[in-house]
């Protein structure tokens, strides 16, 4: 309980970190991921291939593997560099790879969903004369995202506690790391793990409510 | 409306097509010039060297460095796997039980374990594991018992689902010819379960071995580790060709058990107007699977 007390702003400041990293990373996975099912299911053959080869590629690397190369490949050898100073460069770097990591799994929420608007809705969206993205944007997206708010609630928590991944990018601010420091200077603390655990469920539990109700509230009537 | 229906768009006309000519032109170009950025910034940092790649010809880099880590992977993706399955069997099972003080406890645990972030876990057991059962490497059993509890939580709500999906006549007949309950689960709800989701654990066994690269982060000799630290250790410079080859081995593996998961969806897809499946089963398993 000592050692709670003692590191308890270390640990709070590392979690904020995780917070502001989700946040940042459930907007960009969410338009990143709209803009790749729309290229999966447009009418140019190119965009589907390149959306689809995209999607299956990162959706089966593991996500050790997706930061670690993002620090490694990305930052190292492509020259990309966010800022000069390296945490916050591997902190870019990290909402760089769990944003596209993320995106892979809301773009197949997404298509799933389109899947559930029956096709009567998109054969009247063209026989009313809208086009491709008009029918897209107007008719099917807010009906197959009504349809899958659970499934985009359970993507979101699922990428707010593999934010505690972001060591693999060598970005060494957030709570796991500071955990695992702790327990390399005092050895391991039930209450440190316990108070980490409890502050990562009050975060993800509040997620999955409001996906629940949101879902229940937004679903479609058919 | 999978791409093979493409009833978001009619047939093109003269002036889409046009349109569409001038897309694929633009997406083609945009594509190729990445591609050529990629090739550039390789090339001025010497990424494509005969060096850095000549030592995956040798059969010491396979026997001595990608074949152990690949074994050390999936010896820990079959330990959990194997593990998880037992473990969601019986909470799932567990969970579906009449008993509340059977029910209850167990519902707390799925619910927990699945809302730990599995790397606390694994660093948890991990630190913890010597303090409780003395000195020794305890890796690989940190990264085993975390993916057991984690993905065995995720699989108990799987055939929990499962089974409250099978139709309500089912359980209702078993009882009629004289089943108990536990004859009425075992004979005849939990392999209809098992079999309505199949995908559904199928693709939790791929989020399973993709979760053993975190073994990479506290010190398990994987695949992961092989190409990160060991290979470029032995092969100085090697680390960014090393991580693309072990890279390219992780999505192939992944890629195998995942087109499994979607043949068996298909298939059941093609049976499923003789089984039992209810429209809520297919809603829980899209729900399930991106965790």
């Amino acid at each position: 309980m000592d050692d709670l007390i003692r590191y308890a702003p270390a640990l709070a400041a590392g979690f904020l970190k995780n917070v502001q990293l989700a946040a940042i990373c459930a907007v960009f996975s969410l338009i990143l991921g709209t803009a790749l099912v729309t290229m999966r299911v447009a009418p140019t053959p190119v965009l589907r291939v390149v959306s689809g080869v995209f999607v299956n590629v990162i959706r089966n690397t593991p996500l050790t593997l997706v930061l670690a190369f993002s620090a490694v490949g990305l930052s190292d050898t492509l020259g990309l560099t966010f800022s000069s100073v390296p945490r916050t460069n591997s902190f870019w770097l990290v909402v760089l790879g769990l944003s596209a990591y993320t995106s892979a799994f809301v773009c197949e929420a997404l298509r799933s969903g389109i899947n559930t608007v029956p096709l009567g809705q998109a054969e009247a969206a063209r026989s009313i004369g809208l086009t491709f993205s008009q029918s897209l944007s107007l008719i099917v997206l807010p009906q197959a995202f009504r349809s899958v708010v659970a499934p985009l609630g359970s993507v979101m928590i699922a990428m707010t506690k593999n934010t505690t991944v972001a060591i693999a990018a060598g970005y060494l601010a957030e709570s796991a790391f500071v955990m695992k420091d702790t327990f390399d200077t005092t050895g391991v603390s039930i209450p440190i793990f316990l108070s980490l655990v409890a502050a990562f469920m009050a975060v993800t539990l509040p997620i999955g409510f409001c996906a629940g109700w949101l879902a229940r509230r937004l679903a479609v009537a058919r | 409306m999978s791409p093979q229906s493409p009833v978001l768009f009619d047939a093109l006309g003269p002036r889409g097509q046009l349109r569409n000519n001038a897309l694929t032109l633009l997406a083609t170009i945009a594509m190729l010039s990445v591609a050529w950025f990629v090739y550039a910034k390789f090339d001025e940092k010497g990424q494509w060297s005969g060096q850095l790649w000549r030592h995956f010809l040798s059969a010491r880099t396979w026997t001595e460095f990608i074949g152990p880590g690949l074994a050390a992977t999936l010896k820990a993706a079959a330990l959990g796997a194997v593990f998880a399955l037992l473990f969601g069997a019986a909470f799932g099972l567990a969970r579906l039980s009449d008993h509340t003080w059977i029910q209850r406890p167990a519902a707390a645990v799925v619910e927990i374990f699945r809302a730990i972030p599995l790397l606390l876990l694994i660093f948890f057991i991990a630190y913890s594991s010597p303090a409780l059962f003395g000195s020794g490497d305890y890796t690989r059993f940190a990264l085993v018992t975390g993916l057991t509890v984690y993905n065995g939580s995720v699989l108990a709500d799987v055939l929990r689902a499962g089974v409250l999906a099978v139709a309500k006549g089912q359980s209702e007949a078993a009882y009629a010819i004289g089943l108990r309950k536990g004859g009425v689960m075992w004979l005849v709800l939990f392999p209809q379960a098992v079999t309505v989701m199949m995908p559904a654990i199928v693709s939790q066994l791929v989020v399973l071995v993709k979760d053993t690269a975190l073994g990479y982060i506290i010190g398990h000799q994987d695949l992961l580790s092989y190409g990160f630290q060991i290979l470029p250790a032995n092969y100085f410079g090697t680390r960014v060709s090393s991580a693309i080859v072990v890279g390219l081995i992780y999505v192939g593996l992944n890629m195998t058990l995942s087109a499994l998961a979607n043949r068996l969806e298909q298939r059941h897809r093609r049976t499923a107007v003789r089984t039992v499946a209810s429209p809520g089963a297919s809603a829980t398993v899209v729900s399930l699977r991106y965790t």
